[in-house]
């Protein structure tokens, strides 16, 4: 057995009309027969391309030999949302990339995503989740900022230890980017919803509509509170700049996603929400926001939904998977492309997108091939709808109403790489409000690792702050 | 939390509400403001804060109905909830000792205007106030400005003050005195004149922008507006920017962006809902 045991999936041509998850996930039978697959390596390198160490060959042989609760325990007892990252992991890049299966000949590795996707699911289904609510049994208070899934990891964890945890939340529903950002066909809402609920019966406190830094000082936070963990994400959007961005019908993908998942636009009327429903929409940018964006665009209604990116299908950072996804639903990609401005009606609604072809010559700072414009390659594009997915930067409010809190030079929180202190005392940070846009499991990482240090530091048995 | 303790109806279309929320009427300052949604199904929308009492935890916004979420809110009494309320957002008004301030206020835009009324008297500025509306029925909150400044009362047909536009008021006002700054609170198109009128008089001129917001925290980029020709976002850059500085016509086109799914969200509602009151 060389291949993966595949998932059934909704069709494309259905799916791309309905926001429905594309991927159905394993019978028991099917999940076993993967299983099977993994060799139990003594060495088992695949851990180690593991964010946050999950053992992997362990939940593997419970789950083949029909131990699905103990599987379990052992996924929650290293990841408290093995839901999502069975769905949204790069796992190509991480756990799956390492394994011993797909370095042979022929050969995929085995679906480690998939079958702690099942795992979780299964549980979800079966198991009453038995937690007890073990905060409040040590007297020190840990304040969390923001509700992604660095927030929510180290909450859960602190939360075990016994600490009195309250998280602090911007929007109505927690979750951060699981919730505004990722679209319901690849991540269900009532998923995260699920991991939400474990976590607040550990006792940790959630207060939504809460902006830290406006609706609470910062100063109050830090003297109530005996640490804080800032995970706020690199929600900021960026945009090209170029002329015409203002038009009405240019978005930025943040918008464009928030007011569909988050605010149920597809939805429109039934919710009040509305978002434009392009019949050619360009999107601008090959990342995994690219794909969410230029999708969702398709499942509201468009004719046409290209992604134009200034450079080629090998250097797209988005994952293969969902790249596949794309083509098989009928986005075309424009490679090699750059819009240099976006051309509008009297109204000041956008009509069309003047692009530049590109060429790769050398390589830029950061290593990879450079696209360069070909002079006199212009040409102009119909569309009435763009949605701009370049990337994000830090979110700033909490950034401008915390004095002494130093940021790197990309304006991101400056922490210490292994414990995620940061230059004020008592307070650390991770997620993507330190590394930059990143993925799910690194910031729950980072969330896990600072709960260890918070822990060491209101123990008493450490503190990097000492002069 | 996020009760509504007292509401009363200003004018025809204007409804003034005071809400539980303890934080909220601790931390607000005048400039900022909320961003409420009704329920699961409803849109987040930005009110300003037009005062707060901190002792008993309230703070209060002063509504326009315009369109669903507005006339939805209107419909509710005394003792209902709001299921989500954020703020404050934005940043405060820049309020200092400038001498002698011309404040413009116009429609629901008189509201906003009030507590950056009360603080500039407080810090020591001589205000005088320009409030317009279409007629009489529709000017809002006179006697409180009354209050804490000189008064001009504008209206379309004269039926209350002078007749005409709040630009011809500050016509006579900028040649009847000097002023060392203004502010224009209103309709968009109204401070855009105002903008051009203050300029015409070279009086710096202070303006609140109110483009379409979705979370109001910096992360959509939904109310990104251009001012000195740079992007800014107005729910964290302002809302309150140099008039001088703003681009009108980009902003007025913005705001008419979904005028089509607006209408139709509001038409599909007043089928089922009475009349405001
Ligand atoms: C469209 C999209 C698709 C993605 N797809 C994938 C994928 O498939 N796989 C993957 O691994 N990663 C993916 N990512 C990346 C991943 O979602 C992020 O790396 C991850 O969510 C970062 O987590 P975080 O906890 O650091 O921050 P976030 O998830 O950004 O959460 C931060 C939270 O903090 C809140 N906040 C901010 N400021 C304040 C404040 N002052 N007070 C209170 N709350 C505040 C915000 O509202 C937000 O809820 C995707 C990202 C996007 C945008
Ligand atoms: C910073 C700020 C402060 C404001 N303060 C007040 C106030 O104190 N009192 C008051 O009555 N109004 C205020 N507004 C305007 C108020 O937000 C809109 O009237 C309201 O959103 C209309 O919603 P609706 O569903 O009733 O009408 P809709 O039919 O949805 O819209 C009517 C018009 O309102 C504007 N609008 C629609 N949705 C939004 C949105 N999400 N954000 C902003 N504008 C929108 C558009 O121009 C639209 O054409 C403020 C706006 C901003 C940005
Ligand atoms: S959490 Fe992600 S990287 Fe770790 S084992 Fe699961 S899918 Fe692989
Ligand atoms: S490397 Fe692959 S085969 Fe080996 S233990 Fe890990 S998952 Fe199983
Ligand atoms: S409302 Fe989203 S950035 Fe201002």
């Amino acid at each position: 057995m060389s291949k993966k045991t595949p998932m059934r999936e909704q069709s494309p041509d259905v799916r791309k009309r309905n926001f429905n998850e594309v991927a159905l996930g394993y019978t028991l039978e099917e999940a076993v027969a993967e299983a099977q697959r993994c060799l139990q390596c003594p060495t088992h390198p695949c851990v180690s391309g593991c964010p946050v160490g999950i053992d992997i060959p362990g939940f593997i042989r419970e789950l083949r030999e029909g131990r699905l609760e103990e599987s379990y325990r052992i996924l929650k007892s290293y990841n408290n949302l093995p839901a999502v990252c069975g769905r949204v992991c790069p796992q190509e890049v991480q756990c799956e990339f390492r394994c011993v299966v797909g370095k042979m000949k022929d050969s995929e590795p085995v679906a480690i995503g998939r079958l702690e996707r099942f795992v979780a699911d299964w549980a979800a289904e079966n198991l009453e989740e038995k937690v007890e609510e073990s905060a409040g049994q040590r007297k020190e208070k840990v304040a969390i900022v923001g509700s992604g899934p660095a927030g929510l990891t180290a909450a859960a964890d602190l939360a075990k230890i016994g600490y009195n945890v309250d998280v602090f939340e911007a929007l109505h529903k927690p979750g951060g980017v699981l919730v505004y950002g990722i679209p319901e066909f690849r991540l269900p809402k009532r998923i995260v919803e699920r991991e939400v609920n474990y976590i607040e019966k550990l006792g940790v406190r959630i207060f939504l509509n809460t902006v830290v830094g406006k609706t609470i000082k910062v100063k109050d936070l830090l003297e109530e509170y005996d640490a804080i963990f800032i995970g706020t994400g690199a929600g900021t959007p960026k945009f090209m700049g170029i002329p015409g961005t203002n038009l009405n019908g240019v978005y930025s993908a943040n918008e464009f996603l928030t007011r569909v998942n988050l605010m149920k636009a597809y939805l429109f009327p039934d919710y009040d929400t509305p978002v434009r429903v392009g019949k050619r929409v360009a999107v601008i940018g090959a990342g995994n926001t690219a794909m969410d964006a230029a999708r969702s665009a398709l499942r509201l209604g468009a004719e046409k939904v290209y992604i134009v990116y200034r450079r080629t299908e090998n250097e797209m950072p988005a994952r293969r998977e969902e790249y596949h996804h794309a083509l098989e639903e009928g986005i075309e990609f424009l490679w090699l492309t750059l819009p240099v401005r976006y051309l509008g009606d009297a109204n000041g609604n956008v009509e069309a997108m003047e692009c530049v072809r590109m060429e790769l010559k050398g390589v830029d700072r950061s290593g990879r091939p450079k696209p360069v414009p070909v002079e006199g390659s212009n040409f102009v594009l119909e569309i009435d709808m763009v949605i701009e997915a370049i990337g994000q930067g830090p979110n700033r409010v909490l950034l401008s109403e915390f004095p002494g809190l130093e940021l790197n030079e990309r304006g991101y929180i400056k922490t210490d790489r292994d414990t995620g202190a940061t230059s004020v005392r008592g307070v650390f940070a991770g997620g993507d409000i330190v590394t930059g846009a990143a993925t799910v499991i690194e910031a729950m990482g980072a969330g896990k690792r600072a709960a260890q240090f918070i822990h060491s530091y209101l123990s008493g048995e450490w503190d990097p702050w000492q002069k | 939390m996020n009760e509504i303790v007292v509401k009363k109806r200003l004018a025809f279309d204007v409804f003034d509400f005071w809400v539980h929320s303890p934080s909220i009427s601790k931390e607000a300052k005048p400039g900022q403001f909320v961003i409420i949604r009704l329920h699961e199904k409803g849109e987040r929308i930005p009110l300003t804060v037009a005062d707060t009492k901190p002792e008993e935890g309230l703070f209060r916004m002063v509504v326009k109905v315009v369109g669903k979420t507005t006339h939805e809110l209107s419909l509710r009494k005394e003792g209902d909830t709001i299921l989500d309320v954020v703020g404050p957002l934005g940043n405060p008004s820049e309020i200092r000792n400038y001498g002698r301030v011309l404040l413009v206020g116009g429609g629901v835009g008189i509201a906003t205007l009030y507590p950056i009324a009360k603080a500039l008297k407080n810090s020591g500025n001589e205000v005088v106030a320009v409030l317009g509306a279409r007629t009489k029925d529709y000017l809002i909150m006179v006697d409180e400005f009354k209050e804490i400044s000189e008064v001009f009362l504008v209206t379309d047909d004269g039926s209350a003050g002078m007749k005409g536009v709040v630009t011809d008021a500050m016509d006579r006002l900028f040649r009847e005195g000097s002023f060392d700054v203004c502010w224009a609170i209103g309709p968009t198109i109204m401070m855009k004149f105002c903008t051009l009128k203050a300029m015409e008089y070279g009086v710096p001129i202070w303006v609140s922008l109110n483009p379409i917001m979705v979370d109001g925290t910096g992360m959509c980029g939904a109310c990104r507006v251009t001012v000195s020709g740079q992007m800014k976002f107005a729910c964290v850059d302002g809302p309150e920017f140099r008039g001088e500085e703003v681009d009108w016509d980009e902003l007025l086109k913005r705001l008419a962006q979904y005028r089509e799914q607006e209408r139709i969200s509001y038409e599909r509602f007043l089928k089922t809902a009475g009349e405001t009151k």
